[in-house]
């Protein structure tokens, strides 16, 4: 109880101290798990889609597959791209390790089957809604499916929001192909995880709420959102 | 909507790379190090004079030299002067000085039930291991663990039969160690570093100190360009050459932690 | 001219039984039957949403596809304005200036003063209309509609009769599916009447419900609907 309160205090006066280095980490952060998500997005929704429309030998094995990898354990995503991006490993030439392009990699392909497992549930369901009404219009599959894609985008809000949760919570990649680097890849799971190990427990709880409070915020905003355009579009 | 999240990470990406233009190195050193608020003591005024960016990867001392073997760091700065030795022998680096030493304690609980206080370490341990008072111990590759391997076998005691029941090895970093011997309320060997800043000392205390097999040193060495061409090898020795140098030196003495000077410079000129 | 359509033995799993019909441009027609007799599936059939288990489904003339339209019982409408609607209709099918022809759509079933509102927000009537603006838009040679007032209050459905009695004035061939034997009445110009999976009985309005050839058909008339 006695460290909680500590936290607390902590959490206040880092906030209320405006305090540059934690303004640095959490701007970090967001630029980072908010690229990752950006770029998961882009590619899984359409992935999502295409799978959910789509007609293929394989379908149902890929679809407990993608399901299957919402699990991913962020520390093997995190060692797997850091062999990849090695010196030693095949992309070593391309010098992104330790930096933060390194961990929006490391994050984007934990969250891409997140988000493309979740929106192929959300397609299929609508697609058994519209297909019968877009093929009489004469829509092609394709473009039918991007235009439910589109129509839903609302409650895709929610995939994209699980997307972000995962990313802004783990620190297992981070760590490992970021190298938690002072002032250049350090981030608020990162700085948890050093100054509980330093010991410095309130300190380590306040950043906690730092964070709990930010990704709280964004999921408030992103529901303001999809209220108002319930109130719209219906 | 869509659009303005794309832009978004459009600007984030270039953020990224604007800070890549600076002058930069990636040393590879160990948590403990880190931990103890060094180089957040030394680099700035490294960085002030050469504007090069020290860029620190902090792991196990292992580690370290595994990160400078594969050609992802320029510059190691550890303290286990054994493997590092090795590792020019083999080829992996080249350059190494001694840079500066700090010491090792056994920390425990203040009523040190096994009776270890004293300035005798292997006696110490000794006692611990009669006692079967729970100890606990790195066991992750690190400087700190290799001495403290190092100290059971001259005490003539093998821990890992203890291994279960009062030897712990927490296969992790001095402060999560540390936390585990709070917890707990056992036995660990620590450096002094981190056990000054460390907040959660619970009912620890310090029991043996000021044995010199205590002593502990670090090496700075440099990845060996010719294995890999891609380290920054003038960046890299500036920075040797600098840590080493009487300025160095003295920013090194220079760092106290409550009025107590943690490391001990003692490069040779 | 993509009609006569001619359905040869068609059969789709276990619901129809093998049909042979034709049907030509003219009359209004009528599929009725009670609830689970395979109207639906086949308005599907002849439409091309379902492929036939076994048989053939033939239109006449060219790109049958483009100048068919159908309307479902329940309206399919994306997030868009009511008038986006019926333009995205006109983009797929590639008509020149598909705003303005919208807007005449929109214009003939009374629904341009909703222009500009959200679709999915109208009345269920409304939505309906919109549809049917939707299909008129397109300007089909055949029009297939599945049960359209069925989920609608009487004076809605009053709307979208005169919408269809308009569609067939101006020459358009429809097809719809109903139980409601008023509906038929009003609406028709012959009935198929589907019993079972089967085609049971096709004959002029008049002459269907005043003196129906089959037993189930006189039975339907009659009210007595037969468990299936």
């Amino acid at each position: 109880m006695h460290s909680i309160l500590e936290a607390i205090r902590a959490a206040v006066g880092l906030i209320a101290s405006g305090d540059a280095t934690l303004g640095e980490i959490v701007l970090l952060s967001l630029s980072v798990s908010l690229s990752a998500v950006a770029l998961a997005t882009l590619l899984g929704l359409p992935l999502g889609a295409a799978i959910a429309v789509g007609r293929f030998p394989g379908r149902r094995a890929i679809i407990v597959l993608l399901n299957a990898l919402m699990g991913l354990p962020p520390v093997v995503v995190g060692l797997v791209v850091y062999l990849l991006l090695s010196r030693a490993g095949p992309l070593g030439e391309l010098g992104l390790l330790f930096t933060p392009v390194a961990m929006v990699i490391a994050q984007t392909i934990l969250i891409l089957p997140i988000i493309a497992a979740l929106c192929r549930q959300s397609v299929e369901d609508a697609w058994r809604e519209y297909e019968e009404q877009l093929r009489s219009l004469g829509a092609e599959r394709a473009g039918a499916a991007l235009t439910v894609l589109w129509d839903i985008r609302f409650s895709l809000l929610t995939a994209v929001l699980a997307g972000l949760g995962r990313a802004s919570a783990e620190v297992g990649a981070v760590m490992i192909v970021g190298g938690n680097i002072d002032g250049v890849t350090r981030v608020m799971t990162t700085t948890i995880a050093l100054e509980t190990s330093k010991g410095d427990l309130p300190l380590a709880l306040g950043l906690g709420i730092v964070l709990i409070a930010i990704v709280l915020a964004l999921n408030a905003a992103a529901y303001l959102v999809k209220e108002a355009a319930q109130r719209r579009y219906g | 909507m869509g659009l303005t999240r794309l832009l978004l990470a459009a600007l984030l990406c270039l953020s990224f790379t604007a800070q890549a233009q600076q002058k930069f190195i990636t040393v590879a050193s160990t948590t403990s190090t880190e931990q103890s608020g060094l180089f957040k003591h030394l680099l700035p005024a490294f960085e002030k004079k050469t504007g090069i960016q020290v860029r620190v990867v902090a792991l196990g001392t292992g580690q370290a030299i595994d990160l400078g073997k594969r050609g992802d760091a320029d510059v190691a700065f550890v303290h286990d002067q054994e493997a590092e030795e090795k590792a020019v022998a083999e080829g992996a680096f080249v350059d190494r000085r001694e840079v500066m030493y700090n010491d090792f304690i056994v920390v425990g609980p203040k009523s040190d039930p096994a009776k270890a206080k004293g300035r005798e370490v292997v006696a110490a341990l000794k006692k611990i291991s009669e006692a079967k008072a729970p100890f606990a111990s790195r066991g992750d590759k690190s400087g700190t663990h290799s001495a403290e391997r190092r100290l059971w076998k001259e005490a003539g005691v093998d821990p890992q039969q203890g291994k279960g029941s009062w030897y712990r090895e927490t296969g992790s970093g001095m402060g999560p160690t540390l936390n585990t011997a709070s917890g707990m309320n056992a036995y660990a060997l620590a450096d002094r570093g981190t056990w000054l800043s460390f907040k959660n000392r619970g009912d620890l205390a310090i029991l043996v100190e000021g044995d010199k097999r205590l002593f502990n040193q670090y090496g700075v060495m440099l990845v060996n360009p010719e294995k890999h061409p891609n380290v920054k090898k003038s960046e890299g020795m500036a920075f040797i050459n600098w840590v080493t140098s009487p300025e160095g030196q003295k920013t090194i003495a220079d760092y106290k932690i409550g009025g107590e000077q943690l490391f001990f410079p003692n490069a040779k000129q | 001219m993509i009609l006569p359509l001619r359905l040869e033995g068609v059969t789709y799993r276990r619901i129809i039984e093998p049909l042979t019909l034709e049907l030509g441009a003219g009359p209004s027609t009528i599929i009725l039957g009670a609830n689970g007799a395979g109207k639906s599936v086949l308005m599907r059939l002849m439409h091309g949403l379902l492929a036939p288990t076994h048989g053939k489904v033939s239109w006449s003339g060219e790109n049958p596809r483009r100048h068919q339209a159908m309307v479902f019982q329940r309206p399919v409408m994306l997030r868009r304005s009511a008038l986006a609607n019926v333009v995205y209709a006109l983009k797929i099918a590639g008509v020149a200036d598909a705003h303005r022809a919208a807007m005449g759509a929109l214009e003939e079933v009374g629904l341009a003063h909703l222009a500009r509102r959200s679709a999915r927000v109208l009345s269920g009537g409304e939505q309906q209309r919109l549809a049917l603006a939707r299909a008129w838009a397109l300007h089909p040679q055949v029009l297939f509609l599945d049960e359209p007032t069925a989920s609608l209050d009487p004076s809605a459905t009053r709307e979208i009769e005169a919408l269809i009695r308009a569609f067939d004035a101006a020459g358009t061939k429809v097809v719809m599916a109903t139980h409601n034997l008023g509906q038929a009445r009003r609406l028709g110009d012959e009935v198929l009447f589907i019993h079972q999976g089967r085609l049971v009985e096709r004959a002029p309005v008049d002459q269907f419900f005043s003196k129906p050839a089959s037993a189930e058909a006189a039975a339907f008339i009659k009210g007595e609907l037969p468990w299936v």
